[in-house]
């Protein structure tokens, strides 16, 4: 009997792999598969392939590769015709418009998110505000003591991401006018790995992507910003990013050519919807509003 | 039939034990043939640079001395740490252990020697880390000490088992000896035993040296990942081993910084293949006696 029942239950567990495994190739035989091509900035990789996998699971009908390569690789691709999606974590240059112009091509602008690093450090660190210069000058290694800063006298520890992440050149950019990183600057393996440091280490300074510092604003503190040494001081937050007044910020673009049709157009409308911009609040950046 | 079916089994038995000799040669050459090209362009002489900044808006430069040095400090200090316990836990497992707490120490041993490095990394991290910073009243727990010690736990089995069997092979005749001449069972240890057993010991403390140098893990959580040039153990350090664990993931394929980073793997394999070639003489060394 009970070597029946499993008999039974084997050729069932069977069969439905071979409904389940069919089901599918019926589809494809009404619908054909659409393919999107995305390529372009490191930084926005894991957002964009995290958008394909989620906006893939409710229409099986659209293919989308996701590559990297950078900003400049994805423009040039877009340029070339290689690739539907150019994902760029900067706007693209005159020149390339230019460029794009003579080819035929009419680059269109879409920002999907925003990109805000945060300052953290320890919350008994008296210091509540720098400038982006003074932030620059403790990363190149200029400024080795707090004092320097109008903090007490001791030792700044600094911290970086490691030089692999796209996070680590934004900030040599941005914040440092592209110069190099002090030798004593020390490289963490990973954000977790900098909040966990800022948290035991009270005179540590490091930075984060904004999302990863607002979940852990128990534990760290977020500096506030000043552009100029006279600009008024900005604290990092969704709203500061958004409107473009926090100076460590940059807008996430795709751009396409020309208006958006079909498979594109599709997936840009999901990014851009409540359930994409969740994706980009999960993934440490801002959503656009 | 039979003499052709011998030669096969014999084939494949041959064949079988090539199979490291065909795998560390290949290894030399694949990483041969990565790097090779980095001795003109950029020059072979970029690698005996002080400053190891392989990102930058400027001039990335290699210069692989930091990351010696800091695997130098690390390795010293762990087998500083590893010979006291490694040896000397040895000793009293073989000499004068009971049997019921040789079951006890023996497994935990081994248990010690399989733990996995991230573990011991992520232990070193939140437990270590704040141990040592409130110990020596540092302003960060990330240093080069916190890395050793952590090595140490990991390269401790080894020692210790290698030494025990060393010691157990001392001959019988040696012990007896030296009590029927009226030494106490301290004295037969420190003075007759252990010298004996020497060779073998050293071998154990090389194998477990090797262990040192080319774990990866622990040591990119907990050393602080700072490329300078140091001899204090209270500084953070940038091993060889994690400089390719973090780098090698993002770096552009085929480039300077690429080509360097296999020169890292170059001088790391010239490095363990000279302590286990020392570990080879000295142990045969031992057997012949």
């Amino acid at each position: 009997m009970l070597n029946k029942l499993s008999k039974l239950s084997a050729i069932i567990f069977l069969a439905s792999f071979f409904i389940v495994g069919c089901s599918p190739k019926n589809g494809e035989k009404t619908e054909t598969v659409q393919y999107l091509t995305i390529k372009g900035s490191d930084t926005m990789v894991h957002l964009a392939s995290d958008w394909a996998e989620t906006f893939m699971k409710t229409h099986p009908n659209i293919e989308i590769s996701v590559t990297g390569g950078g900003s400049g690789t994805g423009i040039a691709a877009l340029l070339n015709g290689t690739t539907d999606i150019c994902i760029a974590s900067r706007k693209i240059k005159n020149k390339e418009i230019k460029l794009a112009s003579e080819k035929g091509i009419s680059p269109n602008e879409i920002v999907t998110s925003r990109d805000g690093i945060a300052v953290v450090v320890n919350p008994e660190n008296p210091i509540k505000v720098l400038s982006i210069e003074q932030i620059g000058k403790i990363y190149t290694g200029a400024y080795k003591n707090w004092q320097d800063v109008g903090g007490p006298d001791q030792q700044i520890i600094v911290l970086s991401r490691e030089s692999s992440s796209g996070t680590y050149v934004f900030f040599q950019e941005k914040a440092m006018k592209k110069k190099d990183y002090t030798q004593d600057a020390m490289l963490m393996p990973s954000t977790s790995a900098i909040i966990q440091s800022v948290t035991q280490d009270k005179w540590a300074i490091g930075y984060v992507g904004l999302g990863y510092g607002v979940k852990a604003q128990d534990k760290v503190k977020m500096l506030h910003i000043k552009d100029q040494a006279n600009s008024p001081e900005i604290s990092p937050s969704v709203a500061s990013v958004q409107n473009d007044s926090y100076s460590l910020a940059r807008p996430l673009h795709f751009y396409t050519n020309g208006a958006l049709n079909g498979a594109a157009k599709e997936f840009v409308e999901f990014v851009l919807s409540k359930e994409g911009q969740k994706i980009v609040l999960e993934s440490g950046y801002v959503p656009v509003d | 039939m039979n003499s052709w079916r011998d030669k096969l089994i014999y084939i494949i038995l041959v064949g079988s034990a090539s199979t490291s000799i065909l795998i560390v040669v290949l290894i030399f050459v694949f990483l041969g043939k990565e790097a090779f090209s980095f001795i003109w362009d950029p020059g072979f002489s970029e690698l005996w640079h002080t400053k190891w900044i392989p990102v930058s808006f400027k001039k990335e430069i290699f210069g692989i001395l930091p990351l010696m040095t800091g695997t130098l400090l690390v390795t010293a200090l762990a087998t500083l740490l590893m010979i006291p316990f490694g040896v000397l836990g040895a000793i009293y497992v073989a000499e004068l252990a009971s049997d019921s707490e040789r079951q006890i120490l023996k497994p935990f041993i081994e248990i010690l020697a399989g733990v996995p490095s991230v573990v011991i990394g992520f232990f070193g991290l939140v437990v270590l880390s704040p141990i040592i910073k409130h110990l020596f009243g540092l302003n960060t727990g990330l240093t080069a000490l916190t890395g050793a010690i952590l090595l140490a736990f990991m390269a401790i089995p080894t020692v210790l088992t290698v030494s025990e069997d060393a010691i157990q092979s001392v001959p019988r005749a040696f012990r007896e000896a030296s009590l029927a001449l009226g030494a106490n069972q301290l004295q037969t240890i420190f003075r007759i035993i252990v010298p004996a057993a020497l060779p073998g010991i050293i071998a154990a403390i090389m194998l477990g040296v090797g262990r040192v140098i080319g774990e990866t893990m622990a040591v990119l959580m907990v050393t602080g990942n700072a490329a300078k040039i140091t001899l204090n153990p209270f500084d953070s350090v940038r091993t060889m081993t994690a400089t390719i664990a973090a780098e090698m993931g993002e770096v552009a394929f085929g480039s300077h910084h690429y080509q360097a980073l296999f020169w890292i793997g170059i001088f790391l394999l010239i490095m363990t293949f000279l302590l286990n070639l020392m570990a080879q003489r000295v142990l045969r060394k031992y057997q012949m006696r």
